[in-house]
């Protein structure tokens, strides 16, 4: 992965398989300290215990059409190669947290990239599901939630062309505004 | 955020073209990309975005942009598969943004499958 934010792209897209109705996404900023915490939160199936330590395994995936699940294991990679870790809390029934800490001044720090565009994509193309995006970078905080937005929009798709377009401008100068 | 007065405003104006879409009727066009870990790092996100963008700046009502999991072609990613309310399916590989206005043109407005960047194009299949 060129970029963090396609990382959480991948990552939430364990989330939308795990059946959620709710994905949280958080980044966490301090310039000052240089730590970044990225964080994908959901209400989905979850995960056993037995199934949390596999799937930092690389061998390891539920899905039949390969041998291999590499998501986690690089997003866990992009953390550790700047000195950060990665950890997953899940419950089955209740949800996962994938959160990953970054030191951002360290040499192999990826840049973030465009957040903007991962939380569009994962919007629009999972019309029935919602996304609670959070940036904050210091003091300063963007946030867009789709259930305000669908509490808008009453009957009318979040993925249409016309809404979409309002989603993609509000990411745009909400990201460019931190 | 923008001011959700301005999107109470585009809701009333989308509630208008709403019911003149076709999206799930079987006369539909289903432009599916692949967003696996293997999608998604060979660069499948700029090509969903541009296939979106496309596809709305036209107002291609019966055309849906959608996305799927891993189908096992990895060293082909991006792929991007069509497929059309006759059956036919057609597989695009190696797929870029810059390839998306042509598939939009040539295939999904005037029906003619952009033969080079089909997977049949590629040499040895292995």
């Amino acid at each position: 992965m060129q970029e963090l934010s396609l990382n959480v792209l991948d990552i939430a897209q364990n989330s939308v398989r795990a059946g959620a109705s709710l994905v949280r996404i958080t980044l966490d900023e301090d310039r000052e300290k240089e730590t970044l915490m990225i964080s994908v939160a959901d209400d989905g199936c979850g995960m056993t215990e037995e199934q949390v330590k596999s799937v930092t395994n690389p061998f390891f995936t539920t899905r039949t059409t390969r041998k291999v699940g590499l998501g986690i294991p690089f997003f866990k990679m992009a953390a550790e190669a700047t000195g950060g870790s990665l950890t997953i809390h899940s419950t089955p029934g209740k949800g996962t947290e994938t959160r990953a800490f970054f030191h951002t001044g360290h040499i192999d720090m990826l840049p973030v990239g465009n957040m903007a565009e991962t939380v569009e994509m994962l919007i629009t193309m999972n019309p029935d599901m919602d996304f609670l995006y959070v940036h904050s970078v210091g003091n300063e905080q963007f946030t867009l939630d789709t259930r305000e937005i669908k509490a808008v929009l009453e009957d009318v798709p979040i993925n249409s062309p016309e809404v979409a377009s309002f989603i993609k401008e509000t990411l745009a100068e909400g990201e460019a505004a931190l | 955020m923008k001011s959700l007065e301005e999107l109470k405003a585009i809701r009333d104006r989308a509630r208008v073209s709403v019911h003149l879409r076709k999206e799930n009727s079987p006369d539909s066009i289903r432009v599916v990309v692949g967003m696996a870990t293997c999608g998604i790092a060979a660069g499948a996100r700029p090509v969903l975005a541009a296939f979106t963008e496309e596809v709305n700046k036209r107002g291609l009502q019966n055309v849906m942009v959608t996305q799927t999991g891993c189908i096992g072609l990895c060293q082909y990613e991006p792929i991007v598969e069509v497929y059309q309310p006759d059956g036919k399916v057609t597989t695009y590989v190696k797929m870029t943004p810059d390839k998306v206005g042509r598939i939009v043109t040539e295939h999904l407005v005037n029906g003619s499958v952009v033969d080079e960047y089909t997977i049949g194009s590629i040499g040895n299949l292995k």
